[in-house]
């Protein structure tokens, strides 16, 4: 069983840690504010940034990397597992109520 | 808590007194029961937000043309929320360890200042909301619901509200769902920090707000979620009172994370790709 107090001497990865989540921040920021890249690929590339975030913070932060394998797989794959399905029921109903102007319905900003 | 004081393998999660005849049952996923139920409870809530996030994406990609009200003052108010939610996991986490090395003063401390990033970013959220609501970003159901002051604005977010509803609907929505999962994170690390003597702070700032909020501000009646938050502490403190150790703080930052966790999606997806290029 993991017990945090064992991990207490490696705090400093901590600090590394938030300061790649503050990192990952201003790039968003940047890349978000100066519009680096079209709509639908800077969708894309805020969400990795964002899944990188959150992973860090699982990892870390929530401890889930110091668990044991079989806590990690069933709490990710089943989260994951929900979301896909989710994917599934929303999406090609969207498509279905309202198809999308030109295949693409991110508004280009100005 | 027995949970908490039966002694376990540390390699496999098993009890220590393993192979004596039906002493105990081997821990689910080798951790306290307690930690499990928390991550149960997280990955069901990362549902809710994951059923908000979805509708506000399935909105940003089929709404032509998506609003961008965003200018450069707001995206740098959420900018700084977001370090204060960052900040506070860090500080969560020292005080997590402060806890196991059985220092109360600095497990309290580091408690304090996770909740005053946390109150910190619901300030600044407030003030965006109220702000936002000012320039004319308002839903019908607020006027009625909440006794929100119409405002006379003729700018773009009025026109925003008028034409395109699913923005309001969907930033006040998604935004005000995160932020009363914020403030149940505050009242829960006040009373896992402070115990009962946090309930009299919570009552002084919750008249405090209730007097101070005017009856036109869309905060003056959910405001009173800090005092249904007061009475659930109160019964949970006295009907159970107890003094919380190292695994209690550790379930709270657990909660806490996620919080911050929700943000990080939140963030980008509302804030970033709304942004008014000027």
């Amino acid at each position: 069983m993991h017990d945090v107090a064992k991990h207490d001497d490696a705090k400093g990865q901590y600090f590394w840690v938030w300061g790649a989540l503050l990192v990952l921040t201003a790039i968003e920021v940047v890349l978000g504010y100066k519009q680096v890249f079209s709509p639908v690929r800077m969708l894309e590339v805020l969400l990795l940034l964002s899944v990188i975030k959150s992973a860090l913070i699982i990892g870390y932060f929530m401890h889930l990397k110091f668990e044991i394998a079989l806590m990690r797989w069933v709490l990710v794959l089943s989260v994951v597992a929900c979301f896909v399905i989710m994917y599934f029921f929303f999406f090609p109903d969207a498509d279905r109520v309202q198809p999308p102007p030109n295949g693409v319905g991110i508004q280009q900003t100005s | 808590m027995a949970e908490a004081t039966i002694e376990h393998d540390a390699v496999h999660g098993l009890p220590a007194s393993h192979g004596a005849h039906g002493e105990y049952e081997a821990p689910l996923f080798g951790a306290y029961s307690k930690k499990v139920g928390m991550w149960l409870f997280l990955a069901s809530d990362s549902l809710t937000f994951g059923a908000l996030l979805f509708a506000f994406s399935y909105n940003r990609i089929y709404t032509n043309p998506w609003p961008t009200p965003f200018h450069a003052e707001s995206i740098a108010n959420a900018t700084i929320m977001t370090a204060c939610l960052l900040s506070s996991s860090l500080t969560m986490v020292l005080g997590v360890f402060a806890a196991q090395r059985h220092d109360r003063a600095w497990t309290r401390n580091w408690l304090l200042a996770t909740m005053v990033f946390g109150t910190a970013f619901i300030v600044l959220h407030g003030m965006e909301w109220s702000k936002l609501i000012g320039e004319g970003l308002v839903l019908p159901g607020f006027v009625s619901l909440l006794g929100v002051t119409a405002p006379s604005a003729t700018g773009e977010l009025a026109e925003i509200s008028k034409n395109v509803p699913q923005f309001p609907q969907a930033f006040f929505g998604l935004t005000a769902m995160h932020m009363l999962h914020v403030t149940i994170g505050v009242i829960y690390l006040g009373v896992v920090a402070f115990r009962k003597w946090f309930l009299p702070a919570l009552a002084v700032i919750w008249i405090a707000a209730a007097f101070l909020i005017p009856s036109g501000n869309v905060f003056h009646y959910p405001v009173h979620a800090l005092g249904m938050g007061l009475l659930l502490a109160a019964v949970i403190l006295f009907l159970k009172p107890k003094d919380y150790d190292a695994h209690d703080v550790e379930v709270c930052g657990l909660y806490w994370h996620f919080v911050d966790l929700v943000w990080m999606f939140i963030f980008p997806l509302v804030y970033l790709m709304s942004t008014k290029v000027s």
